[in-house]
This record gives structure tokens, sequence and C-alpha cells, in this order.
């Protein structure tokens, strides 16, 4: 008998192996494997685990039947709240949602929520299982700006409620975040990632790429001259923040959201890619959240040695605790609680080193996290000829400045309601990070949710 | 897919064609941009609008190959496809928030570069469409890479031609036609707007300072997306950072750092050079040695 306290492990690449190539890390759990951690569920009678999940998923109810082997019926389970299984279970933060709640995990492991649920979306994807249906056409028309988490849930929702739902998308390919920011090793884009919009295209949704709303057209003139009854902004965030410090204009500093895209969306790892990409030999990271290990261990793919700065220590990463543990074991450097201050060049304004002061732990800030303060006189250069700034992104000003009547708040975001998505402009919804701020895939997912029921609402009253 | 309507062979490294793209076309003005893609794991280039026929949804584009990319896409036959068209891109050139009464007031001087002559026509010709004659100084290195002199003359007040080697017009660079223009020749400009090569905006931007004459550059640096996400564009502009692709593309050109600009251009040369040299020796190529682009 296996120990109950203990969750059945999943299979990963070698990090020596991993460390060299663009496979995907985890390699999930086998029907065998699955089965046996389903029996790990305590299948409670008022499962904290679904209030844990932003997109209330019957966790308890799909793994009572992968315990069963009743995988279709477990897909269907899953497909009733979320139409991008695959993708959640790969890297949605369970720890701090449906795991962290887990009743099993108060005396052992949490039972691998994420795992099965990933186990599941592969089956049904594998075995050619489409687990949710369109809805009966009820004659009304929603576009959906920005095909990434927020906006593919939310058109996936209207479709099955029978709306007539079009997304626009801005890049070449759908997917968002899911494309252009989360590498391949963490999320497949064959594999996973085109399935899965397959799979909301199916539900009839269409989705026009190359049309850059705020550009090639407004928001009122969809509603106006298009014939939408309503509209979704599932934009996101966007735009790059940078440290403002001398240097940062030379030549190798590149923000996150630039080295992730070319290597992730525009394939620049790949030698038929007609992207270019510079790694270079030594780089520094600077940041700790989630887009840091990414552009970090994406870096050490393409051949560098990486080093992770972070203002504060380990227990502030911002980053998953599983994302973090990967990182080290591939090799990835962490030098906590220091700061850059400078970014060296040589005369031909490339990179050649950081100027980085040692940081140490004050009192906590509004944020809770004990604020970093610069110790006095530890500044040292570390050399290095590429650095990736990884501070966080803010929403495009875009779409705000070209809508009238829709009204942000002081950091540039759109101002929504939170449980139906209700914008200050009438039949204009949004959700994500557009409103939050850079979040996380599930909550985008979960703010699509909500904004597609707010919609509906809306039109069934009209 | 995004269809060539027309392919025209410009002079040396140029070519100008047409392709059906109705999102681009029905928005297009003066002064904004668009990205082109070639082929799935092609890489996205942004372009020049050089015209737009809003009822046909058709855009003009004109580009100098100068990467793999541009390389590829100067062998696009009539009938072929881009896979992916994007845009418009960038803002809207400043005269056209402008209203009439204002613009009648202006008089204004554009100084076309090279390949640069093909943002510029299409202000020339906004404006003369609603009356307003402006000059145009065309330059280029020599007669035989000389474009758009004919499309501009039609639209434009004057049109002085000058090349580095005086085979065609006058002998000499743009600044010193500008130079002329005003010192001698007694002509008032109340605004510059000048399109080339980094290295002429730069220095059309020092002679319009020292005459005192506002300036407007238009800045096309690396970029990826288009759309502000990439950061790629930045460029320094008085004591601010600013992305050439969604503050942009055009700047005061009195405010920009072209030192960085040049600077920040070389970024992926290497890499450049070595993709377009591989696709030029096919199989014979050696990949390059880094060293001779």
């Amino acid at each position: 008998m296996a120990d109950m306290m203990k969750r059945v492990p999943v299979a990963e690449q070698e990090p020596k192996v991993r460390a060299k190539n663009f496979e995907e890390v985890c390699l999930g759990y086998t029907e065998k494997e699955a089965m046996e951690e389903a029996v790990r569920c305590l299948n409670c009678r008022n499962p904290k685990c679904v209030v844990g999940c932003p997109v209330s998923i019957q966790i308890n109810e799909f793994i009572h039947e992968v315990k069963e082997g009743n995988f279709e019926k477990a897909a269907e389970v899953i497909a009733r709240s979320s139409a991008l299984p695959a993708v959640c279970g790969r890297v949605c933060p369970q720890e701090t949602q449906c795991e962290g709640v887990c009743i099993r995990g108060i005396k052992g492991e949490p039972v691998a929520i994420g795992k099965l649920e990933r186990f599941v979306a592969d089956w049904a994807r594998e075995h050619g299982f489409q687990a949710a249906q369109a809805g009966a056409p009820n004659g009304k028309k929603v576009a959906v700006i920005g095909a990434g988490p927020a906006g593919l849930t939310c058109a996936g929702d209207l479709a099955k409620l029978g709306y007539d739902v079009t997304i626009f998308e801005a890049f070449h390919e759908p997917g968002g975040v899911l494309q252009y920011g989360i590498p391949e090793f963490r999320l497949p884009k064959t594999k996973v990632v085109g399935p899965e919009i397959e799979n909301v295209k199916k539900l009839g949704v269409k989705i026009l790429t190359n049309v850059f709303v705020g550009r090639s057209i407004t928001v009122d003139e969809l509603l106006n001259e298009e014939g939408f009854d309503a509209v979704f902004l599932g934009t996101g965030a966007g735009l790059p923040k940078f440290m403002n410090i001398p240097g940062e204009s030379a030549n190798g500093v590149f923000s996150a959201n630039e080295f992730l895209t070319r290597n992730n969306l525009m394939k620049a790892y790949l030698p038929e890619s007609d992207t270019p990409m510079r790694a270079g030999k030594k780089v520094v990271v600077v940041g700790g959240g989630n887009v840091a290990m990414d552009a970090a261990r994406t870096a050490l793919r393409l051949g560098a040695e990486v080093h992770v700065v972070y203002r504060r220590s380990e227990e502030e990463l911002p980053a998953r605790k599983e994302e973090v543990h990967h990182a080290k074991e591939e090799g990835i450097i962490f030098d906590l609680l220091q700061n850059p201050i400078e970014i060296l060049v040589d005369e031909n304004d490339w990179v050649t080193g950081v100027k980085i002061v040692k940081m140490e732990l004050g009192e906590p800030d509004a944020s809770g996290r004990r604020r970093p303060i610069e110790i006095p006189n530890s500044e040292y250069v570390m050399d290095c000829d590429t650095v990736i700034m990884s501070l966080g992104t803010s929403p495009n000003p875009l779409i705000s400045s070209t809508t009238k009547g829709l009204d942000t708040d002081r950091r540039g975001c759109i101002i929504a309601k939170e449980e139906n998505g209700e914008t200050t402009k009438t039949a204009v919804y949004a959700g994500g990070d557009a409103v939050t701020g850079a979040a996380t895939v599930i909550l985008a997912m979960g703010a699509g949710k909500a904004a597609a029921k707010g919609i509906h609402e809306f039109l069934s009253k009209k | 897919m995004y269809k060539i309507t027309r392919v025209e062979h410009l002079v040396d490294k140029d070519w100008l064609m047409d392709v059906e793209a109705p999102y681009v076309a029905r928005k297009a003005e003066p002064g904004q941009f668009m990205i082109a893609k070639l082929g799935e794991l092609g890489e996205r280039i942004p372009l020049t609008i050089a015209d737009y026929d809003r009822e046909k949804g058709t855009i003009t584009i004109v580009f100098q190959v100068i990467g793999a990319s541009t390389e590829k896409f100067s062998h696009l036959k009539v009938g072929d496809y881009f896979t992916d068209i994007v845009g418009p891109l960038g803002r809207p050139s400043e005269l056209v928030e402008m209203t009439k009464e204002e613009l009648e007031k202006e008089n204004i001087i554009f100084i076309a570069g090279g390949v640069g002559a093909a943002p510029v026509y299409p202000q020339v010709k906004w404006l003369h469409e609603r009356g307003i004659e402006a000059d145009v100084i065309l330059g280029a290195r020599n007669k035989d890479l000389l474009i758009m002199e004919e499309d501009l003359r039609k639209v434009a007040k004057n049109v002085y031609v000058t090349t580095d080697d005086g085979s065609y017009g006058d002998k000499g660079v743009v600044t010193d036609v500008l130079k002329r223009l005003v010192n001698e020749e007694g002509k008032k400009y109340t605004r510059c707007i000048a399109i080339g090569p980094v290295i002429m905006m730069k220095f059309a931007a020092l002679t319009t300072k020292e005459l005192g004459i506002p300036t407007i550059v238009s800045m096309n640096p690396i970029m990826i997306d288009g759309t502000g996400m990439c950061g790629a564009c930045r460029l320094v502009v008085g004591d601010q950072v600013k992305f050439a692709c969604v503050d942009g593309p055009e700047f005061d050109g009195h405010l920009v750092d072209f030192n960085l600009a040049m600077k920040r251009q070389l970024t992926y040369k290497t890499e450049e050079g070595q993709a377009l040299l591989e696709l030029l020796e096919a199989e014979k190529s050696h990949g390059g040695c880094g060293n001779c682009n």
C-alpha cells in the first residue's frame, strides 16, 4: 500500500538533460498513476478546493471520475468550468489555490490536483474527445478583444450560451501570454496551446488575427457600425517596465517581454526561424517573478550562464515555488538581496556588466513584504553581456485612449466590476490583466468567466 | 493571407508592392506604418505605408532589401501572399490632427532621403488633397537610387533633387539644399519633416536647429510586435524613454538621441548579416564569420 500522506510522484526530464532542450520539463501522469493519485482524494462533502479555484471547477467530482477510470466523464466535469484545462493544469499556482486548501495537505501532501487536471485534459485531447458543445444560436453578436486566457474563456463561455462570438487578436497567433510569454518547456505550443484554442473554435468562436483594436478598428466602431451587441476587453498588460537606471538603453538590455516573445512566439530558438536572438554568454535577469524564471530558464537553454538578481530574499520571490525549484535544479544562480543601480557599457554601447548594490530587509511596506534597504558601500560589479529586465508590465493605454467613456485608474488599468466585468461604458466589459495589472492565467480566466456571465445577463435583459 | 496585387522594382534594392489588407487600408493615415511577415517562421518586419486605397482595400508598401527577410520579400510576385499584415501602427502625423486654418498658416519643407521618400509621399499627397502645397528636398547617393520623384512632383509645390555624387540634380547633401533655400533664396519655413536614414535625420535636425525650424523626424528602429509590448524600439527623446511603435514613429527631431538610435540598430547586425548570407549562398554558405558585413 502506497503512503497516503505522499502524492504519486510525476516523471520529469532530468535537469541536466532539459537544461539543453526546449522539450517539456514535466512529463505528466500515466493512467495508472492518475488513478492511484485520485484515490488520495477524500471527496470532502464541503470541498474547499472548489472554492479555491478561480473558475470553480468541481474538483472532487472530476477526481472521483478519474479514480473510477471514467476519463471522458472527468473531462466533461472540467469542461463545464474551464476552456483551457491542459493549460491550467500546467501553469496555475495550485499551491496557493485548490491544493493550498486541500484537507490532505494538513497532515501530508495535498492531492496533486493540477497534475490530475493536466492528465484529464491531455487524455481527452489524445483521444480526440470534445467535451464542450456550442449552445443553440441566439442571434446576438459579441466581440472579444484579445485571444489570451481571459478572452478565450469569455468567448468559450458565451459560445456555449449560443452567442455569435468573434475574437480580435493583434498578433498573428492567438493565445496571448500562452503564446508569447510562457515558454515551450512549460507549455508546449503545438501540442497543448494550439489544440486548446482549436477546442474554443469548435464551439463556433471566430478568431481574427492581425487586427489591432484601437488602430485597425475601434471599440465604438465595433458597437456602432459592425453590429456587435457587447464587447469584452481582454487586452492584457503588455507594456514592459524598466528601472530607469543609467545604461538601460544599451545594446544587450532586453525587456523580458522582448526576450520571451522572440523565443516563444517567433520561435527564435529554432534554426529555421528568421527572427534573430541574442542570449549572450552571461545573462543577468532582474526580477523574481514567474516571468523572470521563464526568461532565465530560456537564456540557460540557449547556452548562457544565468544569474537572477532580486532585491528581496528567497522567501519573497513572487515566482511559484515549483518554478524556482526547477530553475535551481537546472543551474540558475540566484543572487538575492541585491539590486542593480547601473548598467555598464563599452565604447559602442554594448553591455559589459551591472553595478549592483546589496540589500537588507527592513520593516514591512504597503505590500506587507519587508522593505529592501540598500547596504551602504556594498556596491560591486558583475560582468555580463546581457541584461533582461523582468519588473512587471502594465496595460496598454491604446484601448482606453481610443474608447469614449471607458475609465481607467491611476495605474492605467481599466475600471471593471469584479463580479461581472462591467466597465464605465455601456455594453463594454473587461477582465484579466487589463483590469488587474499583471497577474496569472487562471485569474484572467476567472475574470473572463465572470464577464461572460455579466454580458449574458446584460444581453438577456435587452 | 494578404494578396499582392502589384510589384514594382523601383531601383537597386528598393521595391514597391500593393497588397490587399482591408483593415490597414481603411484606417491608415500619413505617418503610420505596418508590419509584414512571410511564412510561419518568418520575421515581423515594420514597413512604411507609402499609400492606401480605402475603396479597394489595398495598401502600397515600399521596402529596401537589408536582411534575409526583406530579401525574401523581394522575390514575391503578383498573386503571391504575405502570411501576415497588421496595422496601421503608430500615431498618425501631427499634420492629420491640425485644422485647415492651422495648416494654411504653415509653410512646410519635407526632406526625404533614399527610401525615406516613401513615407514622405503620403504626407505631401494628403496636404495636396487639402489644397496645401509643400516643398520637398529629395536626396539620394546617386541618380540610380532616387525613388518616387515623379509621384512627389505631382503633389508638391517644388521638388529639389540632390545627389551625393552630382549624377542628377544638385551635387551634395540635403542639408546643403535646405541652407541654400533658407539663406540664399529667402524661404521661410515654419516646419520641417525629415525622413530617411538616421544619420541624415540627425544632420537635418542639426541644420534646422541652427535655422530655427521646428522639425519632425520618423524613426524606424528594431521592433517585434509594433504594439508597445517588446520595448525593443525604445529611444531617448529629450530626457525620456519613448517607444517608437506607440509614442511615435514621429518625434521632435531636436530632442531625439540619434547617436543612441544608430547604435541600437546594430543589435542584430551580425545575426542579420549571417542570415542574409546563408540565404544568398544557400548550401555553399559557411554561416558567416560575423566580421564581414
